[in-house]
């Protein structure tokens, strides 16, 4: 590891991406992570690497989408309305089995919605977002540090399963400035492509990449594949971080990100009160952590499970199908930018026991 | 005994799937030859649009990317900025290009991408069976609008190469076709052109050409022939729209 240095956590972003070895990028401005594109116009030309502001996101994921196609790492960054104008290029990039970083700095929605933390794209992230039967790999950082880590995984991931990779984080992350240590060394060399990106023929067949299947029976065994790839996922790829669970809590907490952080100060004061609230904090949202989550919410002495969101209530669904109904779940969250307190947490978990 | 025609290394052995009297295997074939005249083959990138020419990489032999609709000249700009080795030319029809890709390749102009675009115009919407295009001669009937273009409502065809060629940036832009042997043969020159100029690196080209489609048009491939001549082309003027050595001030 290197020496700590104090970075906001888009620039850190930024920087992670050239340290893992991603010296492309192609981005169009939006608030609140345009400091990734600032920062990498400069940086990228100092590290011999391509930095492109596109006409728009639509362009810009289709850069990373040609781009990829053609051997290299590559990565963009946008935030909520530019992730739902990249989807389709998402959707295809998945299905030609490309790997690609999605960095998204998540605004609150819907519509232009306002540029402060959330969480509101938990649904279009590990859902869908665009068309088709396809998985994101979606990490979510709750800390400026986390982010960096997360970043450099990410490629290594990408690389791994041919899919997109999709960091969320929220205005929280990308804005704030904290310590941060960068690796020396690259996570994973990016692994010999010659056999499946468009680099020029020489000396083998031409290669195709592409996204259509008009025979019935090749698409389905495409999207056979690309199950099998999410499975493997499922199988293989669940992080997750548990917080104070180690005595016999009465109250699970499932929150991530930002929300995961207020999280932490509420159950910290809970406990000078004699109160134990235990937490799972996924940091994998796909693959959501469903059998650590159903573990610790059928630990005997645990009454309820409650899903704290930055949003109107979107992972809750994911910890219902954890719980399986062992439990009740109940939910607490703000949306449109508003953040709870840690007394705000407090009280909905008082309400609770 | 010597060979004097044969099939261009740079095209499979395979049968098209184009209509009878469709000008796009003549246009692939100008590609192809072009490509190997240079001796490019080997690394050429060619990117496939949405539309009937989806699977022009069933028919070109080098690596093939197949580009969202409308899309390709992104797809290009991204491959060509991380590897600027490579040569890389986008095959896109008037749907892909002058409707829903106009962002992209606008913009792909005005950056000076040293890619090639060969822009096929036929006027219509081929794949899905013969919709209006921006592209679809005024009074033209297609299958959404059935009673001809009305261009008080849905106004004027688009002249993408004279738009292009508005663009201060340097790039080579022309138009051609490829219904008469002689057209072909300028089409060939036109095509050559464009692929020596990225090359050279010298700037962004791109070579509109009129096509027939018999099929959507509703009629045969020598009248669809008569048809281009006598409706396209003193719309669409053929030529040189621009070139790079012709900068504007």
């Amino acid at each position: 590891m290197g020496k700590k240095i104090l970075m906001k956590g888009c620039e850190a972003i930024g920087e992670a991406a050239i340290r893992a070895g991603c010296k492309h990028y192609f981005a169009y401005p939006i608030t609140p992570q345009t400091e990734v594109a600032e920062y990498l116009a400069r940086r990228m030309p100092e590290v011999g690497g391509v930095f492109l502001q596109a006409e728009s996101e639509v362009a810009a994921s289709n850069m990373l989408f040609g781009a990829a196609g053609a051997g290299v790492r590559v990565f963009t960054s946008s935030s909520s309305p530019g992730i739902s104008l990249m989807s389709e290029a998402i959707s295809y990039i998945a299905a030609a089995e490309l790997p690609v970083v999605f960095i998204n700095i998540v605004r609150s929605g819907p519509g232009l919605g306002g540029i402060l933390p959330a969480q509101s794209d938990y649904f279009q992230a590990t859902k869908g977002g665009g068309h088709g039967d396809y998985r994101l790999l979606v990490l979510a950082p709750s800390s400026v540090q986390e982010a960096v880590d997360l970043v450099m995984t990410a490629f290594t991931l990408a690389d791994r399963y041919r899919n997109p990779i999709m960091i969320i984080g929220d205005g929280m992350i990308g804005q704030m400035m904290e310590p941060v240590e960068f690796h020396d060394e690259l996570a994973s060399e990016p692994p010999e492509k010659s056999g499946w990106a468009t680099v020029g023929c020489k000396g083998r067949d031409p290669v195709i990449v592409k996204t259509l299947y008009l025979d019935p029976v090749a698409c389905h065994k495409h999207n056979v594949k690309l199950k099998e790839k999410a499975d493997r996922m499922v199988a293989n790829e669940v992080r997750g971080e548990r917080y104070n669970c180690e005595g016999d809590y009465r109250l699970l907490l499932v929150s991530y990100g930002t929300m995961a952080r207020v999280c932490k100060t509420a159950i910290d004061e809970l406990k000078e009160q004699g109160i134990e609230v235990g937490m799972y904090r996924p940091i994998s949202l796909f693959p959501f952590p469903i059998l650590p989550i159903r573990q610790e919410a059928n630990r005997p002495h645990v009454q309820a499970v409650l899903s704290v969101e930055l949003s109107m209530g979107q992972m809750v669904e994911d910890v219902e199908r954890a719980v399986l109904g062992a439990r009740p779940v109940h939910f607490y969250g703000m949306a449109g930018g508003l953040v709870p307190t840690p007394d705000d947490v407090t009280r909905a978990i008082r309400e609770l026991l | 005994m010597f060979t004097v025609f044969t099939r261009p290394e740079a095209m499979k052995d395979n049968h098209t799937h184009y209509c009878p009297g469709c000008t796009h295997g003549i246009i692939h074939r100008l590609v192809a030859e072009a490509i190997d005249e240079l001796g490019l083959r080997e690394r050429t990138v060619g990117i496939a649009p949405v539309g009937c020419s989806v699977l022009a990489y069933n028919y070109f032999n080098c690596d093939f990317q197949e580009a969202a609709h409308g899309r390709a000249p992104a797809f290009a700009t991204g491959i060509k900025r991380v590897r600027p080795d490579l040569v890389v030319f986008t095959y896109q029809g008037d749907g892909d290009l002058a409707s829903i890709g106009t962002n992209e390749i606008l913009h792909s102009a005005n950056r000076g991408e040293k890619f090639t675009t060969i822009f096929v115009n036929n006027a219509v919407y081929g794949m899905t069976g013969g919709q209006m295009a921006p592209t679809t001669m005024p009074n033209q009937v297609t299958t959404t609008t059935p009673t001809g273009r009305n261009v008080k409502e849905v106004g004027y065809p688009i002249r993408v190469s004279e738009m292009l060629a508005t663009l201060r940036t340097p790039a080579y832009v022309a138009r051609v076709a490829v219904h008469r042997p002689h057209y072909v043969v300028q089409a060939k020159k036109a095509i050559l052109k464009a692929f020596r100029y990225q090359v050279a690196n010298r700037c962004f080209s791109f070579v509109e050409v009129l096509s027939t489609c018999p099929t959507n048009w509703g009629k045969s491939p020598k009248e669809a022939c008569d048809w281009l001549e006598q409706n396209m082309i003193p719309y669409y003027p053929l030529g040189e729209h621009k070139l790079p050595d012709r900068d504007e001030p």
